[in-house]
């Protein structure tokens, strides 16, 4: 094993590191918007809303992601007539993907709420509208912040198969390093290490909002 | 001050109201008693329309609740409710569950609210506990700060829904202390309890209901001293 040798690559390192985080960062937003508005349209009133989030929840959660980038990727020319860079496509994969799981998450954490919360809220004269802003959501934050962490630490890893067409994320990185210097080894090591700081750097954020957020519990 | 007409309330098939007619005039205190499975909390959801009624009427203030383009919101200010279970925001601390909805709806500046709150508290005998979050406190205690945030949108009238049943027994005086206090002060009250004693004390009138109807209603001194319904003296048998 010839660690010392991977010094000189360590600008690929880096920039690998920058386009994961990138990916899953703007992933991530994507997938908390999209994935709150679906999980608003599941619980509505609204048929066709409600009908509309299942299946697009149904038809993500229903499909590899590999499988899903491909028909991103691929599919932008014979639809639209133009090709998207790999990078673009990637984060667009991964953000819808991430929002199909985030309004799971969401939904279960509004609906994990004791029904007799908006009842005292409404009782007060309070529209539905409010009760949920001021009432409901505030308290379904603490159910979905755990859960929703998670699912950031999943799509970090996940976001390595965006390699396959050509994103120069963290593996990527370790593939161009390998070819270079015939060690199969070495680089993946590195990058499995520089995967295990992010999942736990992020993992101590999460455990710290999780607990101011935990305030009102104490006795 | 509440008028009930032919109320009706099917759950599917479980037909839980059968034809309430009722009057609840201003300032008058009117106890529901019966046996579980009677329709009282159903009756008394119907009054700020928690539940839909299947058929038909009710008014408050003379404004009807059951036409199409009744404004909820606006009635159900008017009309304060306390639940068994209490319900309190358990994200907010007392001062904050007690102002958020005179804030949002009534428009209150913070500190015009937190002056109201301070005087429901002391109202209560909780003025200590304004910065606690609901988590630190007693069902008694949880219950008396339910009251003064319904009180705190200042209701013309109270409903009350088993306000004492999670209560640990020697908690449920000061909650009955609260409500008579509140209904000394001539607050229209309609309340769904087993607490014989206050509502043998405190009500002016008793309604006892039994398999979706009212049966029997009268003064308190009618109705325990002389039931003549042979379902009222069956379960005062069983209760007293």
């Amino acid at each position: 094993m010839d660690f010392a040798s991977m010094a000189k690559y360590t600008p690929l390192f880096v920039e690998g590191l920058k386009v994961t985080v990138q990916i899953s960062f703007v992933a991530v937003l994507i997938g908390v918007v999209v994935g709150l508005v679906m999980a608003l349209f599941r619980l509505s009133s609204i048929k066709i809303l409600s009908w509309f989030a299942n299946m697009y929840i149904q038809i993500i959660r229903g499909t590899p992601v590999l499988v899903q980038l491909y028909i991103i990727y691929y599919g932008t020319y014979p639809l639209f007539g133009f090709n998207i860079p790999p990078y673009i496509a990637a984060i667009i994969t991964f953000g819808l993907n991430s929002s199909a799981y985030v309004a799971e998450i969401i939904r279960a954490g509004i609906q994990a709420v004791d029904y007799g919360q908006m009842e005292a809220g409404r009782s007060l004269g309070m529209p539905h509208g409010m009760v949920m802003r001021y009432i409901i959501i505030p308290q379904a934050i603490k159910n979905i912040l755990p859960a929703l962490g998670n699912e950031f630490v999943v799509l970090i890893k996940e976001t390595s198969v965006v390699s396959i067409i050509g994103t120069a994320d963290l593996v990527r990185q370790a593939d161009i390093i390998k070819a270079a210097t015939y060690s199969h080894f070495e680089p993946y090591i590195i990058i499995a290490i520089i995967y295990i700081i992010l999942v736990i750097g992020l993992s101590s954020v999460m455990d710290r909002i999780e607990r101011r957020l935990k305030q009102s519990d104490y006795r | 001050m509440i008028i009930v007409k032919d109320l009706h309330k099917k759950f599917d098939k479980l037909h839980v109201l059968k034809g309430i007619n009722q009057e609840v005039k201003k300032g008058e205190v009117v106890v529901v008693i019966g046996p579980s499975g009677s329709g009282k909390s159903t009756y008394l959801r119907c009054v700020n329309l928690l539940e839909q009624p299947t058929r038909g009427e009710i008014f408050i203030d003379g404004e009807s609740l059951t036409q199409p383009k009744v404004n909820i919101n606006k009635i159900r200010q008017k009309v304060g409710m306390v639940f068994q279970h209490f319900n309190l925001f358990p994200h907010l601390t007392i001062i904050d569950n007690i102002t958020l909805a005179p804030m949002k709806l009534r428009g209150l500046s913070e500190k015009r609210a937190t002056e109201l709150a301070k005087h429901l508290l002391n109202k209560v005998g909780l003025i200590d506990k304004i910065n606690n979050y609901p988590v630190q406190l007693s069902g008694g205690q949880k219950q008396r700060i339910a009251i003064a945030r319904a009180l705190a949108m200042e209701p013309e009238i109270m409903l009350f829904d088993e306000p004492t049943s999670a209560l640990d027994p020697e908690m449920v005086k000061e909650v009955l202390s609260v409500m008579k206090d509140l209904a000394l002060e001539g607050m229209t009250m309609l309340v769904v309890s087993h607490e014989m004693g206050f509502a043998k004390e405190v009500g002016d009138r008793i309604l006892f209901m039994d398999d979706g109807l009212v049966v029997e209603e009268g003064t308190p001194e009618k109705i325990f001293n002389n039931p003549t319904h042979p379902r009222l003296k069956e379960f005062l048998s069983k209760v007293l």
